[in-house]
């Protein structure tokens, strides 16, 4: 289903995840959270990094036991446990937070 | 003179095509390694002593998109000339027969 | 609660790698296999012969290709709890390589280490 953002059509999956990792940017970001009624704020964008900083070194959306366990290490204990994550992505820290990352679903999620 | 351009897609260690192709390669044919068979094309392997010998009656290309992707483009060995797609739609154009060693 | 629900039993899997990266899917697959079956927690070792171990190779570069370069994601392995990884040594002298030239620290065991290794496993899962 694709969508709109700043004049442009965006191609993402049934999904929502984008069908290009080359069409991300932080408006794209921020158009998908709109459509699920999510508001970015700083702390958002602090795991969306991380993810895409992932990535970028491992060519892997991890998991989300690995993802949970990665942000303790970089971010402190008390953002690296999922009672954090997932209030700040209630659709799962891993999958909503690849989604808005323009990432692809994290291996080992169905 | 052989005007063959013989191809091999199989890793050397994994399958005997390499060693059929060029037991059939005549002097003067050109052999351009592809897919897993680029393996061949690189220094001091089990193989290599094959191929070094191979390249006294016969060219020898490699891939080289297929040499990158493998991690093998420091390890070529003298001798053994790297094309691209281009070079390899070349190949196939200068001879009159291809022969895929699948 | 009785004691057999207490305990989990944790076998010990063993994924063979014995195909080269690019040139079939299942190197890539056993990879994914692996990332996916490291949720369930169990004991894990990953063996790499043959040209098993060109998965490990440093310095692909798949661009030309335009396939997914899999190879960063071994490195990853270690954040899934995957850290046993051995690699066959006739396989790496028979194709010129030296442990210094994978991508991620391994155990280099002879081929009849490895014949141990496997008789050691519950399952062995082989691509």
């Amino acid at each position: 289903m694709p969508i709109e953002v700043s004049g442009k059509t965006i191609e993402t999956d049934e999904e929502g995840y984008l069908a290009n990792r080359a069409d991300w940017n932080e408006e794209v970001a921020k158009e998908m959270a709109r459509l699920d009624s999510c508001d970015l704020g700083e702390n958002h964008w602090e795991v969306i990094n991380f993810l895409r900083e992932y990535y970028d070194e491992y060519q892997i959306a991890p998991a989300v036991r690995v993802l949970t366990k990665a942000i303790g290490k970089k971010l402190g204990a008390d953002k690296g446990n999922s009672k954090y994550l997932y209030e700040l992505f209630p659709y799962g820290p891993a999958k909503q937070a690849c989604k808005y990352a323009g990432l692809p679903k994290p291996t080992g999620c169905v | 003179m052989g005007n063959v351009l013989h191809t091999v897609n199989k890793s050397p260690f994994d399958h005997r095509a390499l060693e059929t192709c060029l037991k059939f390669a005549r002097q003067g044919s050109a052999v351009l390694l592809i897919e897993d068979g680029v393996y061949a094309a690189a220094r001091d392997t089990a193989v290599s002593k094959q191929v070094q010998e191979a390249l006294k009656s016969v060219s020898i290309y490699a891939l080289k998109p297929d040499v990158e992707a493998r991690g093998m483009q420091n390890r070529v060995m003298d001798g053994v000339r790297l094309v691209d797609y281009g070079g390899f739609v070349d190949l196939v154009a200068e001879h009159n027969a291809v022969q895929s060693w699948l | 609660m009785t004691q057999e629900t207490q305990v989990r039993v944790s076998k010990k899997f063993l994924y063979v790698n014995r195909k080269a990266p690019y040139g079939t899917i299942y190197a890539l697959e056993s990879l994914e296999v692996v990332l996916i079956g490291a949720a369930f927690e169990q004991d894990v070792s990953l063996a790499f012969v043959g040209d098993g171990v060109y998965q490990l190779t440093k310095g692909q570069d798949t661009k030309g290709l335009e396939m997914k370069n899999f190879s960063p994601t071994f490195r990853a392995l270690e954040d899934y709890d995957v850290t046993k990884l051995y690699v066959e040594k006739e396989a790496l002298e028979a194709r010129g390589l030296l442990e210094a030239d994978l991508v991620v620290p391994v155990e280099v065991v002879s081929a009849q280490r490895m014949a141990e290794i496997m008789e050691a496993q519950d399952v062995i899962l082989s691509f």
